[in-house]
């Protein structure tokens, strides 16, 4: 039994936008992991909560017609993983998405929910970050687009405001247009963690695969909320393909994130690991654009 | 909150039902007390140990963190579903039984309903496969070995295949 | 024999495959009261106030008791054997309820609630007052001068330091010419995470406290209520239904006697004591973290001269089994590897963090992880094949222990070598992967292990059995020694059966649930003693009750009984084989025939004064990312010698779990306090590392069955000794691939960063920068 003070069940996106005018001041549940665990341990005891998790319209992915991948946002990760747009566009998300807990947690957390808790070691986030995502939010202004990284304001927060529930993530063509990634989570156990260290990258390599055309890299716990390592892709742009290169990329890295000492790992082990994951996804994502390092 | 009820409706094991529920109530606290349901177990209470896994519309979800509200309209299945209606076991449980893939069976309801659903979707799973498949729950006594054994060889059995070692 | 040696199937399997199994919370009615216990946020200073004004004002709050409303009674907890000799008895520094709290997490209050959001809300809101001492939480700091005192009797904080000494260590080191090999070896604070909590639920009935608990030893669990609420024994009954794992946490009182105290506070009404995972981590038992200090002196040739141990075993807060882990490590390495100058020492230190208790092993997973990292080690230093020097300066054939009269029978370490050797193709590949470089290698190790089985002589052993005839001549069991997931039921089915003849074990009903009121007095689940011990009290009864059964036999056929037996659930007259009647005519005239009516039973108790060595090894095969700073076991093997099996197909899975335990130990468990505020850090199943199926490998369990003499089976110790040999066997596969010592269990990859950076496989020359 849950210590909630009052439970409303959203029965459509506009009674959800009512009910969020309504009572400002109660919290929005979508699966339910995390706000359900932290009402147990009585961080959110006694608080009201909306309840969004009924919505099937949020549910699915299509390409919208601008041709963007628009992911709604309860579609569970197990969902996201098992879709097959995603497995042809964005792979690497379905993959991300599939290091997430364990399978129950993987069918009852939803990526809105992984991006709205605005923690940074939610494994959708860096690489949502390292394809420059777009947040849906919908308020009783209508639909609002937030670029994700502009989404995530600091630890714990994000950008969503009256009256406003975030109702679709969208990966706009530019962005998965010729382009491969790979994401590693490193954590202590195969399955049923956290990460203490995400990171993806996403490489697009010229057509005759000797360039760099453009690589995107992004970090969950390398900061406080989920990174993109600016220096490191600026070092890598327009340079050739080579082992050269690739090691200045995942070295450069150290000059944009940002991790913590705490009980959980050392700030030099956690450097240490963000180095070598860059270097290891790096590689597997030339590999699977079709070029050679 | 005083006394906030909803009535629920959903499809229990094969039977539509219709009960009160107080809507504070987890899936858990539903199925154990209302419906005497007592292999749901709980281990945690947080999602992370599996023991209270139960069949909602066919997928595996932890009943300690979902609502019970959440199942109106649902079809929630539980162990106790899978015998046949002369009392025959299901050839799951039955490889649970021969492989002494139980030991304190704490965790067992739990894990057989994740090998439900893996064994539905009538796919040939690897090895590799299988354990990721089943690595939502927690086992202290068994090191697991005897469950995927037990998984893997109904998987087998029912793909009409011969059985590999791993 | 029939059933003995036989694979077959739980009997509790098609209950628990089905659901329909009962636990302790599936057992309790709807309407309990819930009690909710209010914890320590200090790790150690007094109670000076609790204000439960707020709390009382929660609707569903019935009563609040505190610290300062708990009777001023000290009681022990362990789960040993009662001694009638004082000097033998547990240390008693329990309380219902503390004023003074020794760890965070500590017991202040117990809210009685409607339900557990009233129980909840109203715990969150009592206030206490402390006024805080200074804690210490590592045992070498707590041993200092200085240092904060946990308990005044205690000024040192050492409750217990034993030595051993053999020849004369300080003369033998004196011989020219000997290499010496002193190292540390530390070991983590790791906790049992059986599935099921501990809970409890407690009501008055007759005139008596009846308490139904998840427990291990449910008679024990009578005593110390009886001793903790100051009530004559009898007045206590204490229920043990089946149970969700133990692992020696619950060979442990843990909260039965707060629950039913608080039931006689409450007019005796049903309460109910559901103790949650993140206070199961800390407020229950750990494992003891202990460290080792070990120096060996040894001739060229590899001889050892003489060797020093030093224990430093971390109690945490209360007594608990206190010293009897340390004691009985430090115990087994003058007999491990014999050696004619010994010095050890053991101590058994309080600190400020949770208490601990028995664990699966006690002492001996410790123990053989320093034991076998420095046998690693030593062979480093001499250039030796470690597992040439194993096999031969390890417990001798004909080895006898003085104390426990144990024998080392057969040739058992080179047999599970043997196996283990084969199975893994160990030789070819330690010299192969010796020679690695780079980023990922493999390595492969091996470690062994001896462990006793139950007690005796350092404790009382014994067993009482009660069996009962039906008139359909099968037979009801019920024994003291729980079922508590090893499969012990199904072994005194099969046993039970083969004594008296009965056919088929599944004509044996073996009464799973523990009740003192009706149960046999038995002492329960620890020390890998039961299969062992009640095959004696089996035997017995057994023999009691099939001389009854003949002896009733006689008067319906005129047949002497020398020339009788029952075989197969019939009795046969021997000189000829003929079938003379069934055990269920025999049975069923027995009970009603109107000539000579009498119910068959039997009832006795074995007192056990024997001991029996187990013994074993495990190897490990790895790959080590050493960038990745990760270790995954590729292939893994214990093999056992635990005498005859009783139930190969159970025993391999009894071997399964230690194992997995074992690679916890090995590479991921360790329950973290913090430095600052002694607050547990990851008390729950998602920072707690324990292995998933992801984990793992498949795991490997073989055999060497040499009959044990002294058994009735010719079985011994199984439950315990999987976990001991595995943590080493991975750290010395991973000294193999590397050259890389950890010497700090288990092998995390925070750890592995560290030592790769210090040995140089890690060059990070930003980081270094950076500093």
């Amino acid at each position: 039994m849950y210590d909630m003070k009052e439970y409303y069940e959203s029965q459509s996106v506009e009674d959800a936008i009512r009910l969020r005018l309504e009572h400002p001041q109660a919290h929005i549940i979508a699966g339910g992991s995390d706000v359900l665990v932290q009402m147990r341990e009585g961080k959110r005891a006694g608080v009201e909560l909306i309840s969004i998790y009924m919505l099937d319209e949020l549910r699915g992915v299509s390409i919208d017609e601008e041709e963007n991948i628009r992911i709604g946002s309860l579609t569970s990760f197990s969902h996201i993983t098992k879709d097959p747009i995603i497995q042809k566009y964005i792979n690497v998300l379905g993959e991300a998405v599939d290091q997430v807990g364990g399978p129950q947690i993987r069918n009852i957390g939803t990526i809105g929910g992984n991006t709205c808790n605005g923690v940074t070691s939610a494994d959708s986030a860096s690489t949502l970050f390292a394809w420059e995502a777009i947040v849906e939010l919908t308020g009783p202004n209508g639909k609002r687009r937030v670029p994700i990284r502009d989404f995530y304001l600091k630890a714990k927060q994000v950008d969503i405001r009256e009256g406003e529930i975030q109702t679709a993530i969208l990966i706009p063509k530019e962005s998965y247009d010729r382009t491969y990634g790979y994401y590693i989570k490193y954590a202590m156990r195969n399955a049923l963690d956290i990460a203490t260290n995400g990171c993806s990258v996403n490489v697009r390599l010229s057509p005759d695969k000797k360039t760099f055309e453009r690589v995107r890299i992004a970090y969950g716990v390398a900061g406080p909320i989920p990174m993109r390592a600016p220096k490191a892709e600026a070092s890598i742009n327009g340079q050739p393909v080579t082992a050269e290169v690739a090691e200045t990329f995942a070295r450069t890295v150290l000059q944009d994130i940002n991790p913590r000492d705490s009980w959980r790992a050392s700030k030099a082990f956690r450097q240490h690991i963000a180095v070598e994951s860059a270097r290891r996804c790096l590689a597997e994502s030339v590999r699977l654009s079709g070029g050679e390092l | 909150m005083q006394n906030q009820y909803k009535l629920l409706k959903f499809n229990l094991n094969g039977k539509d039902v219709t009960t009160m529920i107080d809507v504070r109530e987890s899936l858990t606290d539903l199925l154990r007390n209302d419906f005497r349901l007592t292999s749901v177990k709980k281990g945690c209470e947080v999602g992370e140990c599996g023991a209270c896994n139960v069949l909602i519309n066919g997928e595996a979800f932890n009943s300690c963190i979902y609502l019970a509200a959440w199942v109106e309209g649902k079809s929630v299945r539980t162990l106790e579903s899978l015998m046949g209606p002369n009392g025959e076991l299901s050839d799951i449980q039955q490889a649970f039984i021969d492989e002494a893939a139980i030991q304190c069976g704490f965790c067992t309801p739990g894990f057989i309903m994740s090998a439900v659903e893996i064994l539905e979707s009538n796919k040939l799973y690897t090895d590799a496969e299988l354990r990721k498949l089943l690595s939502g729950h927690l086992c202290r006594c068994t090191g697991y070995e005897n469950i995927i054994r037990a998984v893997k060889k109904t998987m087998y059995k029912r793909q009409g295949k011969e059985y590999v070692e791993e | 024999m029939s059933n003995v040696g036989k694979g077959v199937a739980r009997v509790d399997a098609f209950d628990k495959a089905t659901g329909r199994t009962k636990y302790t919370d599936d057992l309790c009615d709807k309407n309990a009261l819930i009690i909710r216990v209010v914890r320590s946020t200090i790790a150690h200073g007094y109670v000076k106030s609790v204000d439960t004004s707020e709390a009382e004002k929660v609707p569903g709050v019935v009563k609040i008791f505190t610290c300062f409303d708990v009777p001023d009674i000290k009681f022990p907890t362990a789960g040993h054997p009662w001694s009638v000799e004082a000097a033998h008895q547990d240390v008693a520094d329990r309380r219902l309820l503390n004023r003074h709290v020794r760890y965070y997490g500590d017991d202040v209050a117990a809210v009685v609630a409607e339900d557990e959001v009233a129980a909840a809300q109203a715990a969150r809101k009592i206030k206490v007052e402390y006024e805080e001492l200074p804690f210490v939480l590592d045992q070498m700091e707590a041993m200092k001068e200085g240092a904060p005192v946990l308990h005044k009797d205690y000024p040192d904080n050492i409750l217990k330091h034993t030595s051993f000494r053999n020849g004369n260590y300080a003369e033998a080191i004196k011989e020219p010419g000997l290499i010496c090999v002193d190292k540390w070896y530390d070991t983590s604070t790791v906790q049992h995470c059986h599935i099921e909590n501990f809970i409890c639920f407690a009501k008055e009935e007759d005139g008596k406290i009846v308490i139904t608990s998840s427990t291990q030893i449910p008679h024990i669990v009578r005593r110390t209520v009886g001793q903790a609420l100051g009530m004559p024994w009898g007045k206590i009954r204490v229920i043990k239904p089946y149970i969700g794992g133990g692992f020696g946490d619950k060979q442990d009182t843990l909260y039965e006697p707060l629950c039913a105290w608080v039931c006689t506070q409450l007019g005796g009404r049903l309460v109910k004591l559901d103790i949650p995972r993140e206070d199961t981590f800390v407020s229950c038992r750990v494992r003891h973290s202990i460290r080792f200090h070990m120096i060996s002196w040894l001739r060229p040739d590899g001889t050892f001269v003489a060797r020093k141990v030093e224990m430093f075993s971390n109690q945490g807060a209360y007594a608990s089994h206190g010293h009897s882990i340390a004691a009985k490590g430090l115990g087994s390495f003058p007999q491990m590897y014999p050696c004619p100058n010994f010095d050890g020492d053991a101590y058994t230190i309080f600190t400020n963090i949770s208490t601990a208790g028995a664990m699966r092993g006690y002492g001996m997973p410790q123990a053989t992880w320093a034991g076998e990292c420095h046998i690693e080690d030593i062979c480093k230093e001499l250039g030796m094949d470690s597992l040439e020097f194993r096999r031969k300066h390890i417990m001798p054939v004909g080895y006898k222990d003085g104390f426990s009269k144990n024998e080392n029978y057969y040739d058992s370490f080179n047999q599970c070598f043997d196996k283990a050797v084969a199975y893994m193709d160990y030789n070819r590949k330690h010299a192969e992967y010796a020679k690695q470089t780079g980023p990922i290698r493999k390595g492969i190790g091996i470690a062994p292990f001896w462990y006793n089985t139950a007690v005796w002589p350092i404790s009382l052993e014994h067993s009482s059995c009660r069996m009962v005839l039906n008139q359909d001549g099968s037979i009801q069991v019920q024994v003291g020694e729980t079922e508590i997931g090893q499969g012990a039921d199904t072994a005194y089915a099969q046993m039970a059966a083969d004594v008296i003849g009965i056919k088929d074990y599944r004509d044996v009903h073996v009464i799973s649930c523990q009740d003192t009121d009706v149960t046999p007095f038995g002492l329960g689940a620890y020390a890998s003693r039961q299969t062992y011990v009640v095959g004696f009290s089996i035997t017995q009864t057994g023999t009691i009750l099939k001389q009854k059964i003949l002896d009733y036999a006689k008067e319906l056929t005129r047949c002497p009984i020398s020339n009788m037996d029952i075989i197969d659930s019939n009795i046969v007259r021997t000189t000829d084989g003929r079938i003379l009647l069934s055990l269920q005519e025999l049975a069923t005239e027995a009970f009603y025939s109107l000539s000579h009516s009498e119910h068959i039973t039997a009832e006795s108790t074995y007192q056990i004064k024997n001991n029996a060595y187990s013994f074993g090894c495990c190897c490990a095969e790895v790959t080590v990312d050493i960038p990745m700073c990760r270790v995954t076991v590729d292939k893994i093997i214990n093999v056992h010698d635990c005498g005859k099996l009783i139930n190969p197909k159970l025993a391999e899975a009894q071997v399964h779990g230690g194992i997995s335990m074992g690679i916890g130990y090995g590479l991921s468990e360790k329950l973290m306090f913090d430095p600052k505020t002694g607050k547990p850090l990851n008390n729950n199943l998602l920072d707690y590392k324990l292995s998933t199926m992801m984990d793992h490998p498949h795991l490997e369990a073989e055999f060497v069955q040499n009959p044990e003499p002294t058994n009735p089976f010719g079985t011994k110790a199984l439950g315990e000794p999987p976990t001991c040999p595995v943590a080493p066997a991975i750290r010395n596969a991973i000294l193999n691939a590397t050259g890389v010592a950890i010497d700090n269990a288990p092998a995390r990859p925070e750890e592995l960063f560290k030592r790769f950076t210090e040995e140089g496989l890690i060059h990070d020359p930003w980081t270094q920068e950076g500093k």
